[in-house]
């Protein structure tokens, strides 16, 4: 077929796009991804009992901020990486960066004042064997529907593009999981929630270049 | 090919066009769609020239792509940064696929030097999207053989083959998306 030919097809057919396909899809996509999320917390961990009195601990909230940070940035980036032409630029990285740069600094600070027993404890808290992989159980059914939303996309950088993903669902796992979570210091979240991200974000990496070529 | 590659079509001009098609223009579509080709072979040829037996093909691959993924253009942005990202990234595509092509037929070199040379890239091509044509569903091949070899419009094929008019809309747009899809296939 020549090209004049192709040209005369493609624009022969219906050539009109509806507005706003794309967000609706990444915001059909979350939601669902959301929702599976929640239902396996609620169904194979459940919400802690103690909630109403943790929400009173500012470390609850450093919990939920530092998850909230990563969210931003991973949905920013998912959102830029998708389109062609669209530069990721610098709020996705940087949103990236601080809120770990400010709970290590935490962290660091509460164990300087903690005797070395104590570190331990706080490092290592009652749950941190299987922390950061309830993080990445929790993350797996939003990495599939945010990869879905971003097929439906163009990203042209696809590791990156993966890595966003990545970090997207892990960033809101992390979150679903802090209503389970029992945990309340800075140096077991710094320590187990960042690897609880970076699983999927790892992942998401490895799996751009796979599923996600147009 | 480089027939109406004279005047190279602003980028004011390609965004109103393009604008305009996405709302629902079929004929500024068209031209959005014909300058792209330019601005596409002009990119290939220059980024290809070792290769220049691809650059149809792959000014062919990107337009489908174009069209394929429009709703992804970002209208606060040039439409050139977009359509050159597309570009781009198809050409790395080509280029990471031969890479691999090349590796797993690397024994073949002294055979393959010895085949006759590629035939005049149209020629191929047409060849290759005639036998993908062949493997589509029967609606959407009539469809898109009625406005390709005889330039029928909607209706004049709608009256031809009996279909109703959004039936043959829907025949061309599904037959393009699979087509593509089977030109990815190929390609992969």
């Amino acid at each position: 077929m020549k090209t004049d030919e192709l040209v005369s097809l493609l624009a022969a057919g219906e050539v009109a796009v509806p507005r706003r396909t794309l967000p609706s899809r990444l915001a059909l996509a979350t939601a669902a991804g959301l929702l599976a999320s929640t239902a396996l917390m609620l169904g194979l961990l459940g919400i802690r009992s103690d909630l109403p009195q943790a929400a009173m601990d500012p470390m609850f909230w450093v919990k939920i901020g530092f998850a909230g940070l990563l969210i931003v940035a991973g949905l920013v980036a998912t959102w830029r990486l998708g389109r062609p032409g669209v530069k990721l630029g610098r709020l996705p990285p940087s949103t990236t960066a601080m809120p770990v740069l400010l709970l290590w600094m935490l962290a660091l600070a509460s164990l300087g004042q903690a005797t070395p027993s104590q570190r331990v404890t706080l490092l290592l808290g009652e749950t941190w064997s299987s922390c950061a992989f309830l993080i990445a159980l929790l993350a797996a059914p939003l990495l599939a529907s945010t990869l879905w939303a971003m097929r439906g996309m163009a990203p042209t950088r696809l590791r990156l593009a993966g890595a966003a993903a990545g970090l997207f669902s892990g960033s809101l796992a992390a979150l679903v999981y802090s209503l389970h979570c029992p945990e309340m210091t800075a140096p077991f979240i710094a320590l187990w929630y960042l690897l609880g991200v970076a699983i999927p974000t790892t992942l998401g990496t490895w799996l751009g270049p796979r599923l996600l070529r147009w | 090919m480089e027939r109406h590659g004279g005047e190279k079509m602003s980028e004011e001009e390609l965004r109103r066009r393009l604008l305009s098609g996405l709302s629902g223009d079929n004929r500024a579509y068209h031209a959005f769609l014909e300058a792209t080709g330019d601005l596409l072979r002009r990119y290939f040829h220059r980024r290809l020239v070792s290769l220049p037996d691809e650059v149809e093909d792959l000014v062919q691959d990107s337009l489908l792509a174009i069209h394929d993924k429009r709703k992804t253009y970002d209208p606060a942005l040039p439409v050139t940064a977009w359509l050159y990202a597309i570009a781009r990234y198809k050409r790395a595509d080509l280029l990471r696929r031969r890479q691999r092509w090349e590796q797993r037929t690397d024994s073949l070199d002294k055979e393959t030097a010895l085949e006759p040379s590629a035939p005049e890239h149209d020629e191929m091509a047409g060849r290759d999207l005639d036998r993908l044509l062949a493997r589509l569903p029967e609606r959407q091949r009539m469809a898109i053989r009625h406005m390709k070899l005889e330039g029928l419009s909607v209706a004049e094929t709608a009256q031809r083959t009996g279909m109703s008019e959004s039936a043959v809309k829907v025949g061309v747009h599904r037959g393009l998306k699979a087509l593509s899809k089977l030109i990815q296939g190929q390609n992969a």
